[in-house]
């Protein structure tokens, strides 16, 4: 099944859910409400007809300054951007980052017997950064969701056990939130209890 | 840090007219010798046996993602370099072919074969190391110093192409850095030739040895159910007995016209682990000599009839007198310190787009095209510019899928780069690869996880 049929496929199932769909160079991708996940990721998982049974990555993508970087002034108009060669498969076009919203929770889905992956993006508020948890489908998702929190501050509800794990417990913020400056320092000093 | 679990929480247990017995709590790391790398494992134990584990990463986290948004694409390749510090020049493929398929480039066919080549060594050497520690934590350290041998001839085989042992930093985007260099492929052989002999008489010491088998055994088992949920891959996944290969399921590079074998093992505890990895070090010696076998001519082209590289002079010669027969076509080998004498090796390994692939260092310096297409390529403010966009990549690391997910914003430096490791599954599994096991079981399954810190913390 290409790109393009998995996307009707899933399409097809939940017409409500897909908000937008795109298979950019390729990769199915369908953009998801926050309210429709868990439904949607258990048919994935489940359903004879698209047996997802493996979830590959969580992660998290920090919109809130897409496009936005400053160049120095010299050079703002010199850079040159590639355009792909007719080999690579790039039926759509990129419709650019989903929604408003400031973060996209990203899942990479990969289906062991029909060899095709898909990934499903969730677009979440930044002043209610929470949705539901996909630990009671996969144990992936654990550790996972538990590095989207500790990176992002986005909360996974239903998670038995959301702590930081890359970070130690008294890190201030979350590190790959493009606010946070790359160069900002917190010394752990010294025995803690 | 994690709180340590109260003494008041650990169950006491007593059987009427026996000893009353009470868990105890076992702090193994961060700084083990047999903990690789840094990582703490909390375990509770009743008497011998670990009733609970609770693993704590992160000491090794140097934000690589985070320090990727702030260079330029080709700037991530060393930070790439650290991920898997065994196997540096997988990460260094994976990613650039990540983003190679963002910007929609093609590499050409021998970059292609250089990559597949440089990524079976990396993968031979990972295993070897995996292996060996795990039967030298087992007593077995004649096999650690023959398989780190092996790997020695190996990496010597990594320096001669890229000129560094671990920071190898050889891809580039849209290509490598340099070709593979004069003799490359009989030096292969010869270090492959020896790994053969160091895994035979590894096999000898090993597979039949009655404590190593005792130890691994049956020891750390994962059901193939479980063993996917947790989203393990590679030879992990592959010892519980699913055939998952991304070289062969999602076939990237040149991976789809080379014939192997994927192992696959039945019981998913340790020792079929070590059978896998074993097997997979053999499958990646076939794959490299199909490889050097099918690759595409480079720039050191030997006479047809002698089979020796023709010197510049002595070709000169030849062309005088008329005698060009076989040699129409073909470079000469000229002397290492004449000028441009090393543009050769970056004739057939870049893309032909010339807004992404950095030029030979002879046409920086010796051309003002060259000059130009340099300084557009590294000047701050300057480089590579994909189209805005987002790509998932996955490669087969040495531990399993190797994912990368980039976006971009159409500037000169990645909006979001994430990696996927593939020790990080395995490492989510652990408590329950440990649980029900004895306490001295602990070394060998973790040893068989094969924890590379760099990758699983980033």
């Amino acid at each position: 099944m290409n790109a393009a049929d998995l996307i009707q496929a899933v399409k097809d199932r939940f017409p409500q859910a897909v908000q937008a769909s795109h298979s950019y160079r390729g990769d199915a991708t369908v953009v998801l409400g926050r309210d429709s996940l868990l439904e949607v990721a258990r048919t994935l998982k489940e359903d004879p007809a698209f047996q997802m049974n493996f979830l590959m990555d969580v992660t998290a993508v920090d919109f809130s300054s897409f496009g936005k970087k400053q160049s120095p002034a010299f050079f703002t108009s010199s850079g040159v951007s590639v355009s792909p060669s007719p080999q690579i498969p790039d039926q759509s076009p990129w419709p650019g980052p989903p929604g408003s919203s400031r973060f996209v929770v990203v899942y990479h889905l990969f289906s062991l017997p029909f060899k095709h992956r898909l990934r499903l993006e969730v677009p979440v508020e930044e002043d209610d950064a929470e949705i539901d948890s996909l630990s009671a489908l996969w144990g992936a998702a654990d550790w996972l969701e538990r590095e989207v929190w500790d990176m992002f501050g986005i909360r996974f509800r239903g998670h038995q056990n959301l702590k930081r794990i890359l970070m130690y417990d008294e890190f201030v913020g979350h590190p790959l939130r493009k606010d946070y400056a790359v160069n900002k320092r917190q010394p752990l000093i010294g025995p803690v209890n | 840090m994690t709180q340590a679990i109260p003494p008041a929480a650990l169950t006491s247990r007593s059987t009427p007219g026996q000893v009353e017995t009470r868990d105890m709590l076992l702090n193994i790391g961060p700084a083990h010798p047999a903990m690789h790398g840094i990582i703490r494992i909390i375990a509770n134990l009743d008497g011998e046996q670990i009733v609970s584990a609770d693993v704590e990463i992160g000491y090794l986290h140097r934000g690589f993602e985070k320090m990727s948004e702030t260079v330029d694409y080709n700037g991530v390749i060393p930070y790439t370099d650290r991920l898997n510090y065994v196997s540096p020049l997988i990460n260094n493929v994976g990613y650039c072919m990540a983003v190679e398929k963002l910007l929609g480039i093609e590499v050409p066919e021998r970059c292609h074969y250089i990559r597949v080549i440089v990524s079976e060594i990396s993968r031979i050497t990972d295993h070897l190391t995996c292996v060996g520690a795990s039967a030298m934590e087992l007593g077995a350290f004649t096999v650690f110093l023959y398989m780190i041998k092996a790997r020695e001839y190996l990496w010597e085989l990594v320096e001669m192409v890229t000129g560094a042992r671990l920071t190898v930093s050889y891809c580039r985007v849209g290509g490598v850095k340099g070709d593979l260099p004069d003799g490359f492929a009989e030096r292969c052989h010869k270090a492959l030739e020896e790994t053969r002999r160091v895994l035979r008489e590894s096999d000898t010491l090993l597979t039949r040895n009655r404590i190593f088998v005792d130890r691994m055994s049956g020891t750390g088992k994962i059901s193939a159910e479980d063993a996917i949920s947790y989203g393990i891959t590679g030879p992990f996944l592959r010892a519980s007995g699913v055939d998952y290969d991304v070289r062969k399921d999602c076939p990237y590079a040149v991976y789809d016209r080379l014939q192997f074998d994927v192992p696959v093992g039945t019981r998913g505890d340790n020792f079929d682990r070590y059978l896998v990895r074993m097997e997979e070090m053999e499958q990646s010696m076939r794959i490299i000599e199909q490889a050097l076998r099918d690759i595409p001519a480079g720039p050191f082209q030997t006479h047809p009839e002698t089979g020796r590289p023709i010197p510049a002079a002595e070709m000169v010669d030849q062309a005088k007198v008329g005698n060009i027969q076989g040699i129409v076509d073909t470079r000469a080998v000229t002397d290492p310190t004449l000028d441009g004498s090393a543009k050769p090796l970056h004739l057939f390994i870049g893309a032909d787009e010339k807004r992404v692939f950095l030029p030979a260092k002879e046409d920086t310096y010796g051309n003002i095209e060259g000059l130009m297409q340099h300084f557009k390529l590294v000047m701050y403010g300057h480089g590579v510019r994909p189209p805005k966009g987002e790509v998932y990549f996955p490669v087969e690391g040495a531990n399993g899928e190797l994912g990368f997910y980039i976006v971009s914003d159409g500037a000169n430096s990645p909006y979001r780069v994430r990696v996927r490791p593939p020790c990080f599954a395995i490492m989510s599994a652990l408590p329950k690869l440990l649980i029900g096991d004895m306490m001295a079981d602990l070394t060998p399954t973790f040893g068989s996880v094969n924890m590379i810190g760099g990758e699983l913390d980033r």
